[in-house]
């Protein structure tokens, strides 16, 4: 991987912040984009310009090429089997509140459960909790291990018959462990229970098989892989995206309605009523496009690279808490110390930001999970491929010279 | 006006590691305000004993950064023995101060600290989210004597 060509590629990195220049550790948040992405989103203002699936004009149908075309190639990249399954959505906290919507007016029952976990982000916990309380559906927990990690021995602790869903992502996005998906779903399927997993923070990172996994739902955010915002995927197997009914009704979902009928078109246009983000749509296949050009075998392994060499750099730093330590991942989630007393993670983060750091302070919309910590609030640093030894280097050297006192003076 | 930042800093951390008034009392005749930022983590109570127009007392708790903490810290040791008009006195010159426009310092006392935090635009809310606090439960006991 060619760390330097790859910078070229994401114009954004040549600017500066605080007068500094930047370091970028808020991939988990939302990632950089690089210029193909910036181009295909421009093309679709400057040149392509029609609706989809509208005119019939030689504009109109070049959109629909391409908007039809990012959809066959959302299919490749996570390996769907039919690309029906595919259904575009503004991102993956749209594609879960719309599973949980729809399976629990649809499948659930009153007294059946939802598994999830307390690590989960609020849009893989809250959608469930939300979608089944008029119901009588309830939310129950899988026991985190020690280190904050869903195990499967847990899980089958967890399990019991009113269990009908067990919902949770595939990779944490506060602390980066990687969930048993496999084990999880063929203890599920035996069992007939659904299985709906957040793709957000793995997507960009692992290489992504739907089939294999044999995930019933899976969603994931273009703009956590180089993408645009406001445009996501949420696959569903194509037998429960027949029977489901959507949460959203209007312009290009119906096939045709009188005053007391409606039909709807099949999978996935039912799924998407209004006009969609279809500059955004476009950007996602671009970044699909660049993400696989570069390897997400190589991407990940790099990023886990940059996690080691972090780790190593601070060992002997014993104002360092790092919770994360054996998460195979780029996300380093950490507090600091002053005088045997925690700075708060806000605190530092400001600090870091007078030197050009990027880093995210607080919860991370995971607010159950510092219970867990023993922290109100933590500090993540999540690595991307574009991220260098070199920013770890300087990172290493500020977070170095954070007290409490210098989380002060940047006031002055 | 020159005031040495560090004697400035030294305000602070004196008022996070030993914050003032940070205790809650179960009494209803306290008013009080829960103020939980939607942007980060800070979770802070107020309270305040409002008596004949007077402020009797004033106390928090909860989980908040340097500048949330002390910041709120100073208001309490601040505003008590005050009258009502003089603490709004107090909050509106707080918040000329933070939006960087005139005000009197002599009033503000310790609170000068925070002048320059809007260098760090996205830790406004820090430093006034005890004040906005406040000003609502002054607010409120006006109401309440003018019915």
């Amino acid at each position: 991987m060619d760390n330097n060509k790859i910078r070229q590629d994401f114009p954004i990195l040549r600017r500066t912040m605080g007068g500094c220049p930047l370091v970028y550790f808020d991939n988990g948040a939302t990632t950089l984009k690089p210029q193909p992405v910036i181009d295909a989103v421009v093309n679709y203002y400057t040149y392509l310009g029609a609706n989809a699936h509208r005119g019939d004009y030689e504009m109109s149908g070049q959109v629909d090429e391409a908007f039809e075309g990012a959809r066959k190639r959302a299919q490749k990249y996570l390996n769907a089997a039919d690309v029906s399954e595919i259904v575009f959505t503004s991102g993956s906290s749209m594609g879960l509140n719309e599973v949980a919507i729809m399976v629990t007016r649809q499948f659930l029952k009153e007294g059946d459960v939802v598994l999830s976990d307390e690590s989960e982000h609020a849009s893989s916990y809250l959608p469930w909790t939300q979608a089944g309380k008029d119901k009588g559906v309830n939310v129950e927990f899988i026991p985190l291990d020690e280190e904050g990690k869903i195990t499967v021995e847990n899980f089958k602790k967890a399990l019991h018959d009113n269990v009908k869903v067990v919902a949770f992502a595939q990779v944490s996005n506060v602390l980066g462990f990687e969930a048993p998906v496999k084990e999880i779903v063929k203890i599920c399927h035996e069992r007939d229970i659904l299985v709906v997993v957040d793709g957000a923070q793995s997507t960009p990172h692992l290489p992504i098989d739907v089939q294999d996994l044999d995930v019933d739902f899976f969603a994931l955010s273009a703009h956590k892989m180089c993408g645009p915002t406001g445009i996501g995927v949420l696959y569903g197997k194509k037998k429960y995206l027949d029977v489901l009914e959507p949460v959203f009704y209007g312009g290009e979902s119906n096939a045709r309605y009188t005053k007391c009928d409606l039909v709807l078109k099949d999978s996935p246009l039912k799924f998407e009523s209004g006009t969609q983000p279809i500059e955004a749509v476009l950007g996602m296949k671009a970044a699909m496009d660049y993400i696989d050009s570069i390897g997400k075998d190589k991407i990940h392994a790099y990023e886990v690279e940059l996690k080691k060499y972090f780790l190593e750099k601070t060992k002997d730093m014993e104002n360092l808490i790092v919770y994360n330590r054996n998460s195979e991942s780029g996300i380093v989630t950490f507090n600091m110390m002053d005088n045997g007393k925690m700075i708060f993670s806000q605190d530092v983060a400001s600090y870091l930001n007078t030197k050009g750091i990027a880093v995210r302070s607080g919860q991370h919309c995971a607010k159950l999970l510092p219970d867990i910590l023993g922290a109100p609030g933590t500090i993540r640093a999540s690595f991307y491929f574009y991220n260098t030894k070199e920013e770890i280097d300087y990172f290493v050297e500020q977070l170095k010279t954070v007290t409490m006192a210098n989380c002060i003076n940047i006031f002055f | 006006m020159a005031i040495d930042p560090s004697l400035l800093r030294e305000i602070i951390m004196d008022h996070y590691e030993y914050p003032r008034n940070k205790e809650l009392v179960d009494d209803n005749g306290y008013l009080s305000r829960h103020m939980a930022s939607d942007s980060c983590i800070d979770d802070i109570t107020v309270q305040a004993k409002i008596e004949d127009g007077t402020i009797k007392d004033c106390r928090f708790d909860g989980t908040a950064c340097t500048i949330a903490t002390s910041s709120t810290s100073i208001m309490t040791e601040l505003v008590v023995d005050k009258s009502v008009r003089e603490a709004k006195e107090i909050v509106d010159n707080y918040f000329s101060m933070i939006d960087q426009k005139e005000f009197d310092e002599d009033l503000l006392e310790e609170a000068i600290a925070f002048q320059g935090v809007g260098k760090q635009a996205n830790r406004i809310n820090c430093a006034t989210i005890g004040w906005k606090a406040l000003r609502e439960m002054l607010k409120e006991s006006e109401g309440d004597s003018n019915e």
